[in-house]
């Protein structure tokens, strides 16, 4: 890469002509100069849930995420945007260490939640995950019961004591779930039988069921017809009040509508983090700029 | 120009899709006819398979009147009694007119050289009979079953046939005496091998194979899922793990006759296991079989999505837990799938367990792993090999009892899997 774009500038000397289209390359390879692409906005808040500093991703030689310090704010939306593979969904996946299936993907730098270093070596993944939580771009629910698939986490981690405690659990994350109304007389059926907006928002009651303190949502409407992504963004919001949520979107109306933070990442670095407000209304960095206005991505 | 260039254009298009659409229907042809080739192939098999085969359901047996002398039997000693002369001196009380040595004896031949074992079976299980009179049908020389069944004929010179004249016109006295009758064989499921074409029997066989059977199942099921999962879910890529792949991959095409003799040169002559043992042959197939299990095994995990793996994972399920709980369930109906097509390679091997001697003339049914046996493969063999012609059909029989076996189970298999298949 580099030395294509010395090519390049150089051909661009010799052939002056066609200097605009060469810049027009240049930029598309993100050739941005590095002080440029440092973190504008405020990625620091006072009352802070999770904070990362100096995260790196490498999945084997490539480097995926940059040196990026973000906080995650106490029961606030987190939005993370940006174009394809910039990676948002990398970054997301860090903060409850999913990455560690991932074959050769090592991570560097510091993630704290509660003051302790989920990348440690004393924290154990389980009640980690446990405490932080994750809804898949794809609704993946397990091919069991809708009940079995709430009742998954709180049973694996010995949350209920009784049948009757689970059945409480699992009507209570449904109903928070906003999905009680529409499956409370067929909880035995397949979850996999579900429409695929029911199917994500079981996915969520799932994932509140082990009662995280942070979720986790990786373009959680992506798949989901206007109509269901309505609905689970309104859950978002509602959800907001007793939950943490960092959700990378796509979708710039969606980042808008449902985050009050937003931080826009290009090619694996931070660029600028702020008030959703802010971020949409008079954005900092010219990249963020030509990303919301449509320029690219 | 316009007009011309545009009606060109589709001409070649139209010319063009015949061309394609003739190509679809040849291969659509092709695939057809080799499709009703290869069932005709198998409808032959099986046809010369069942006509070879099914008189062996069937055995010519005699009606004798045995009178069980009281001064014969010892009440000490049953089993010395001279049970043939009780045979013998029923067939003269019958044919009253035949003299002379020879003729006595051929006249004797007609019935089973194994009458004599069944009337001491007899005795023995119930010593009242002793003194007594009985009516009893006992199974006739596999020539005599021959002759009923049309494989000796008459019109042949008497030289050149098993029997002679005058047993035909014996036998044809018996028969209009209504004392000679085509029943059905139960000794050919009940019985153990026999030299005697007319005692002998698949049940050894069958139990041998059915013990191996068990081993191999016990052995490998447990041992090949478990390779599987370390492989797929925990096993570090690198070379070394690469390496085992490529070896397991290379083992499932390694000639079966080759675990033999490493069965030979393993538990037999290292290890000292008993020879022809059900216990060394399961061993044998269990290696033979676990490259096939771990593949196919193998193949199902990674057919499971691996989004249910991180939805079990995000709910934070340990490694272990996603595993037993989501994945297994989710691989099970393949990994049964390929158990079972493993099992039925391992019931129609023959190779390798000639190598460890179960190719020994083993008469008792095995009751234990480590008794010896045979398997049912293995006796076809034997008997393809024998010179009576009464063991022709009975290998076809057997041919047709292990072929019923491994219908069954493939039977089994495609049912586990419509059964457990779950979609996403």
């Amino acid at each position: 890469m580099e030395s294509m774009s010395a090519v390049l500038k150089s051909g661009g000397a010799l052939f002056s002509g066609a200097e605009g289209v060469i810049q027009a390359q240049v930029r598309q390879e993100d050739k941005t100069p590095r002080e440029d692409r440092l973190t504008v906005g405020l990625p620091f808040v006072d009352d802070a849930r999770m904070t990362c500093r100096g995260v790196s991703v490498f999945y084997g030689e490539k480097h995926a995420i940059n040196n990026v310090s973000i906080d995650v704010g106490r029961n606030q939306v987190l939005a993370m945007i940006g174009p394809s593979g910039c990676g948002k969904s990398t970054f997301l996946r860090c903060l409850n260490r999913m990455n560690d299936t991932v074959e050769g993907c090592r991570v560097v730098g510091d993630i704290q939640l509660d003051n302790l270093n989920i990348y440690d070596r004393s924290v154990d993944v389980v009640p980690l995950r446990a405490q932080v939580g994750m809804v898949f771009q794809k609704p993946n629910p397990f091919p069991k019961s809708i009940y079995d698939n709430v009742a998954y986490g709180p049973k694996i981690h010995g949350l209920a004591s009784s049948r009757a405690e689970l059945d409480e659990v699992v009507e209570s994350s449904l109903k928070k779930a906003g999905l009680w109304n529409e499956v409370s007389d067929r909880l035995d059926q397949p979850g996999t039988g579900l429409s695929g907006g029911q199917q994500q928002r079981l996915c969520i009651a799932r994932a509140i069921a082990v009662r995280p303190e942070v979720i986790l949502m990786d373009e959680p409407c992506s798949a989901l017809d206007p109509i269901a992504t309505a609905t689970v963004e309104d859950l978002i919001s509602e959800l907001q009040e007793h939950y943490t949520i960092v959700i990378v979107t796509h979708n710039m109306q969606q980042a808008a509508r449902v985050s009050q933070r937003t931080a826009y990442f290009h090619l694996g670095d931070l660029i600028e983090v702020g008030s959703t407000d802010r971020i949409f209304t008079n954005p900092r960095h010219r990249l963020t700029e030509d990303y919301i206005t449509g320029r690219f991505g | 120009m316009l007009v011309g260039k545009k009606e060109s254009t589709m001409d070649r298009v139209n010319r063009g899709l015949a061309r394609r659409y003739r190509r679809e229907r040849w291969f659509r042809l092709f695939g057809l006819s080799a499709i009703v080739t290869s069932v005709c192939f198998i409808g032959l098999l099986f046809v010369s398979i069942g006509a070879n085969g099914w008189s062996a359901f069937q055995q010519t047996e005699i009606l004798l009147d045995i009178h069980f002398d009281t001064e014969q039997f010892d009440v000490d000693n049953l089993s010395t009694a001279n049970y043939g002369a009780l045979v013998k001196n029923s067939m003269q009380t019958l044919f009253p007119d035949v003299a002379g040595r020879s003729e006595k004896r051929e006249l004797s031949k007609l019935v089973s050289s194994g009458a004599p074992y069944i009337l001491q079976k007899m005795v023995m299980q119930d010593t009242g009979i002793i003194g007594s009179s009985q009516k009893i049908w006992l199974p006739a020389d596999d020539e005599v079953d021959m002759f009923q069944k049309g494989y000796i004929l008459r019109d042949v010179m008497e030289g050149d046939r098993r029997l002679s004249d005058k047993q035909i016109g014996w036998i044809d006295q018996l028969f209009a005496e209504g004392r000679l009758e085509k029943k059905f064989n139960s000794t050919f499921f009940t019985a153990g091998d026999s030299r005697e074409p007319e005692l002998a029997g698949i049940r050894g066989a069958v139990a041998g194979s059915l013990f191996t059977l068990a081993v191999t199942l016990v052995l490998s099921f447990p041992i090949g899922v478990a390779t599987a999962v370390y492989l797929e879910e925990f096993a570090p890529r690198n070379r070394w793990t690469d390496l085992v792949e490529v070896n397991i991959n290379n083992l499932a095409a390694v000639p079966s006759i080759v675990f033999g003799l490493l069965g030979l040169a393993v538990f037999l002559n290292v290890f000292g296991m008993p020879r022809s043992a059900p216990l060394v042959g399961g061993l044998v197939l269990t290696l033979m079989t676990l490259p096939t299990i771990i593949i196919a095994s193998r193949a199902s995990l990674k057919s499971v999505p691996p989004s249910i793996r991180e939805a079990a994972l995000g709910v934070g399920a340990s490694k272990m837990q996603a595993i037993t709980h989501h994945i297994l369930p989710l691989a099970m109906p393949g990994m049964m799938t390929g158990t079972i097509i493993g099992m039925a390679q391992a019931l129609g091997e023959t190779a390798p367990l000639l190598m460890i001697g179960m190719v020994a003339f083993i008469v008792d049914v095995p009751t234990a792993v480590t008794d010896p046996a045979t398997v049912l493969p293995v006796q076809i063999y034997l008997w393809a090999d024998s010179p009576e012609r009464a063991f022709v059909e009975r290998t076809s029989a057997a041919i047709m009892v292990l072929l019923a076996f491994l219908i069954s189970m493939n039977a089994m298999a495609v049912f586990l899997r419509r059964k457990f298949e779950r979609r996403w």
